[in-house]
């Protein structure tokens, strides 16, 4: 087994997860099955294989230009008014489970 | 009026020629809705009062005798994943259940502004997770050729809807299959653009690098008109491509004599079931009846996918899942005294099992001693599947596949076997991965009548010559 109950509870932790004690075995189970199939990648010798993050950085960009220039149609003006307007205080704080009017609130922060 | 059959042409021209009006439309619709969704399970919010105001805008155009826009009056439901302001946006899961968007995903904004009437937000896996529905965390979504089982997923609900007649065309996303899998298993055409043809703002992510917008349709004509609405440049994301959007629906009227299909072995082996494979050969030879010329080409890598796929996935899905921890929107826990405690007990009873699952394993990809092992790997991986594409792309035009390797299995059949399921994608997740353009269109069904679908992949932002092809194969 390459996952052990101790790192499901380190990665749980990581992960800002508690599971209970009935989803540990379950997680344990699961990790081990998937990571085991997982192994199948290191049949490939990738030593000198660059690894690929993004599409976008490859594919729709103008090939001729480099560097920043590539992606210039992306940057845009500062706009401090219109096209990216923030949303007013009362509409960002709607959807929150506990405000004060002016600011998100949270249980307290420093633990004793 | 049948409305299983109806078109995006058929809704929009009997507004225009005040046969009918665009809010009958949705008002027959939700009495669809209300009279088959019980069954089916595909709606998780009706928006009734922004689908009748825009209906009313629609006829007050038509009764002037205005030309409509190109989807004026027709009814569509949008994928829950999606944020639409002032409608409820859960994606499928209970830490969304009252999550009121404050904005609308700018492929929302599009259809809406061409005329669509929204009708509703449809049910998925819960951020999309999963392949038969099963995930979501409000309720299973039925397929409506055959009730026991699975509409296929993520975006089972889309599926469903325009299956079952409940709304002209739907949007769901793609990160892994999840537009042509369920499209599949539901006998509906589904299409995956290229990666930055739709902006994906607004959209709830779940894999950033992977995820897709775009149609579920009854038939290629209406998914070419809803990418045409849908594609080009978004300011509000800076992954989407500045290149300009052809007009997918004219581009039908080329013929597809001379186009040149690969068929790569690599997805006609092990796993793939026998009907499957002969509708897909049907296609095949339907499509080289038309003119096209079939050439044999190789993928070598395919086998490697799908675990290169479930680390790139789930590492990208545990830093943007990170964002749902109680604070500024969504499900809070009552209990916690600390913050830290407050993020645990938060995210612990806000997530389902295989949302759980998948951040945990990409928490762990990710985390000190294994990114190299499985993250960096991955990536490489991604590099080499990309590769295959590119070579195969050097030889032909596009690449005809299955869809998946099955037709729909029954609900409960693969739920508790988490790898088994995640195989129902091993045929869509590499062009998630490459980013190339992909369509599911419905081939030969199984004998038992269930659907089958035919899977289409095309070079990036060539889009038109593979809904051209999904047409000339229905």
């Amino acid at each position: 087994m390459k996952v052990t109950d101790k790192d499901v509870a380190y990665v749980a932790d990581l992960a800002n997860l508690e599971l209970t004690e009935e989803e540990r075995p379950r997680m344990l189970r699961d990790l081990n099955a998937i990571l085991g199939y997982v192994d199948l990648l290191e049949e490939l010798n990738t030593k000198d294989v660059a690894p690929m993050a993004q599409v976008s950085d490859r594919f729709g960009v103008d090939p001729a230009k480099t560097g920043s220039a590539r992606f210039a149609y992306a940057r845009r003006e500062d706009i401090h008014e219109g096209l990216r307007k923030s949303l007013a205080p009362a509409v960002a704080l709607r959807g929150a489970p506990e405000t004060d009017g002016t600011f998100f609130e949270v249980p307290k922060v420093i633990e004793k | 009026m049948d409305l299983t059959s109806l078109t995006i042409d058929a809704a929009r021209s009997a507004v225009q020629e005040r046969n009918t009006t665009a809010t009958v439309w949705a008002e027959s619709h939700f009495a669809r809705i209300s009279s088959e969704d019980d069954k089916i399970g595909a709606f998780l919010t009706l928006s009734n009062e922004r689908a009748l105001s825009q209906a009313a805008r629609m006829d007050a155009l038509a009764a002037k005798g205005e030309i409509l826009p190109p989807l004026g009056g027709v009814p569509v439901a949008i994928k829950d994943v999606m944020v639409t302001r002032d409608v409820r946006t859960t994606a499928g899961s209970k830490i969304l259940e009252n999550y009121i968007p404050v904005y609308d995903c700018t492929a929302v904004g599009r259809l809406e502004a061409a005329g669509a009437v929204i009708l509703g937000k449809l049910n998925c896996d819960e951020f999309a997770m999963g392949s038969s529905n099963e995930n979501s965390a409000y309720k299973p979504v039925h397929n409506p050729r055959d009730l026991e089982r699975v509409p296929g997923g993520s975006s089972g609900g889309s599926a469903a809807a325009v299956a079952a007649g409940m709304a002209v065309a739907t949007l769901g996303s793609d990160t892994g299959g999840s537009i042509r899998q369920p499209a599949s298993f539901c006998g509906v055409v589904g299409l995956k653009p290229t990666y930055g043809r739709v902006s994906r703002y607004g959209l709830i992510a779940f894999a950033s690098s992977l995820d897709h917008i775009g149609p579920l349709t009854r038939n290629v004509k209406d998914a070419a008109l809803m990418l045409r609405t849908m594609a080009g440049r978004d300011p509000m994301d800076s992954t989407s491509a500045d290149i300009p959007v052809p007009d997918y629906v004219a581009e039908l009227e080329k013929d597809v004599r001379g186009l040149r299909i690969g068929v790569p072995k690599e997805c006609f082996g092990a796993g793939l079931d026998a009907e499957v494979r002969t509708s897909v050969e049907i296609a095949i030879q339907k499509l080289a009846s038309r003119g096209c010329e079939v050439v044999a080409v190789s993928l070598p890598h395919s086998a490697y996918a799908i675990p290169a796929y479930y680390i790139v996935a789930t590492a990208e899905a545990s830093a943007n899942l990170a964002r749902f921890d109680g604070v500024r929107y969504g499900y809070r826990s009552a209990e916690a005294r600390t913050l830290s405690d407050m993020y645990r007990k938060t995210r612990d009873g806000g997530f389902g099992a295989e949302v759980k699952r998948r951040i945990m394993l990409g928490t762990y990809a990710l985390s000190a001693g294994y990114y190299d092992a499985y993250y960096l790997k991955a990536q490489r991986v991604r590099t080499l599947l990309t590769r295959d594409y590119e070579e195969a792309f050097g030889k032909v035009d596009a690449i005809v596949t299955p869809t998946s390797p099955t037709a729909a299995f029954r609900l409960g059949e693969k739920s508790d076997d988490p790898l088994a399921m995640y195989l129902a994608d091993i045929y869509t997740v590499t062009a998630n991965l490459a980013g190339i353009p992909g369509i599911s269109v419905p081939g030969t069904p199984t004998k038992s009548g269930l659907p089958i679908g035919v899977q289409i992949l095309g070079k990036h932002f060539n889009e038109a010559t593979i809904l051209r092809l999904a047409q000339a194969c229905e």
